[in-house]
């Protein structure tokens, strides 16, 4: 039941995400919070519904973003696929987990997101976008990354308590 | 009168005839040392009782103080928020107060004023969303525009907010006229957030600090509305045409309240297009 919230959390990270970090520029990248969110919400160990919580997060980004909707439900259901997983096999380590999905997501999506434009028609020069957008995202979302394990593993603690785990 | 009564005028008449001797000066150095000891007598009571009277009642006092303290701080902390919030509205009144002026001086169309509330989650995409929508008579492919020049145009429209596509946006082209050169051309925007000009022709001499501005060709911007002037220009003789980049006369970064033009209807010229040979 404590799943619900999932809904306001979501909302409040996709409108930071808009408002807030999106104006937090690093040469042309940015954070990507709602990803920071769901790859970190996928690594806990108690938690079962990272599936449902990428599905609201990717519809409620959809409303927002002129990104192809396939972009942000292939891109988001691959970081939290590749989240499942590193946490089986990586889960001694959880910051070398969540590390390692944040580098290898964030260029899943940015590569996702290139072709997709390219194939759509809007000029996007492949050393720009590496060099301007992709390469300062990945600083932010690795600097962003270890606050925000900390945050949604408490939340994990929160919404599946112990006693409810056993 | 009897011996008592007489004993009592003679005691004050003496008493007043020494102090009206004192008082004009008479006794001169006895008076003075007797008058200093007499302050010196007083001042050492008063200091003592003042310090006992501190000692009394300080710790009070001290309670009293840092309670007004807190509340003092608590007033300047609360005047410090209105002094932003203020500093805020004073911003807001001088955005809109040239936007104003802006639509004064452009009395031929009719605007309906926005703010920003968000940019696109996407780093690939330069978009805005304003928070006027169709229950503002909003509609898909109207220009955005500030006091000092084209911002985009509309691409997506819910009932209470829009979705506004940037002229820096890598999917956006302009089709622009050179003032000074008198031609036309496209500006394309990018991923980098920079404006840059194509298709100008190489028989056309283009210099730095050229105006430029929508030349209204294809239907999907109003002619005149500024975009910037060119910085640097290319110009290769194999190419077919001369390149430029362009110095935005809209700060992007910066975008708060903007204006749609409310009375322009785009026109699609799709099926005016030849349609590829098999």
């Amino acid at each position: 039941m404590r799943n619900i919230i999932a809904f306001p959390l979501l909302g409040l990270a996709v409108i930071l995400q808009s408002s807030m970090v999106s104006q937090v520029r690093l040469i042309s990248g940015y954070a990507d919070l709602p990803l920071l969110m769901l790859a970190a919400w996928a690594l806990q160990e108690r938690v079962k519904s990272s599936w449902q919580w990428t599905a609201v997060a990717c519809l409620m980004i959809g409303f927002v973003s002129s990104m192809p909707w396939p972009v942000i439900a292939i891109g988001y259901f691959g970081v939290i696929f590749m989240a499942q997983i590193l946490q089986r096999r990586v889960w001694q380590a959880p910051l070398l987990a969540m590390f390692s999905v944040i580098f290898i997501g964030t260029l899943f999506i940015h590569l996702l997101s290139f072709v997709v434009l390219f194939a759509l028609g809007t000029p996007l020069p492949f050393d720009d976008v590496i060099g301007m957008i992709t390469l300062p995202s990945l600083l932010l979302n690795l600097l962003f990354s270890i606050p925000i394990y900390a945050l949604m593993r408490d939340l994990a603690h929160w919404v599946y308590p112990l006693e409810e785990h056993e | 009168m009897n011996s008592r009564a007489l004993q009592t005028t003679i005691i004050f008449l003496v008493v007043g005839g020494i102090i009206a001797l004192s008082l004009g000066g008479f006794f001169g150095s006895a008076s003075r040392q007797f008058s200093s000891v007499l302050i010196d007598a007083q001042t050492w009571f008063s200091s003592r009782f003042t310090g006992l009277q501190d000692f009394i009642t300080a710790p009070r006092d001290i309670v009293s103080l840092r309670t007004r303290n807190a509340e003092l701080e608590t007033q300047v902390s609360q005047l410090q928020a209105q002094v932003i919030e203020l500093q805020q509205r004073v911003n807001e009144t001088e955005i809109l107060a040239a936007l104003v002026d802006f639509s004064r001086s452009n009395p031929e169309s009719t605007y309906k004023a926005a703010a920003v509330i968000g940019r696109d989650p996407s780093p690939f995409l330069h978009y805005i969303i304003i928070n006027r929508g169709s229950n503002d008579d909003i509609r898909r492919g109207m220009p955005v525009v500030t006091n000092q020049g084209l911002v985009g145009r509309i691409d997506a429209v819910i009932a209470d907010a829009a979705r506004v596509q940037l002229i820096t946006d890598p999917a956006s082209a302009v089709n622009v006229y050179l003032q000074n050169a008198e031609t036309n051309a496209v500006a394309f925007g990018s991923v980098t957030g920079d404006i840059s000009l194509d298709m100008i022709s190489q028989s056309v001499t283009i210099e730095s600090g050229d105006l430029i501005l929508t030349s209204g060709l294809g239907g999907g911007f109003p002619s005149d509305l500024i975009i910037g002037q060119v910085v640097t220009i290319r110009n290769l003789e194999f190419e077919l045409f001369q390149q430029a980049t362009i110095q935005p006369a809209v700060d992007f970064t910066r975008l708060e309240i903007v204006l749609v033009i409310t009375n322009f209807r785009p026109v699609d010229i799709t099926p005016l297009e030849p349609l590829p040979s098999p």
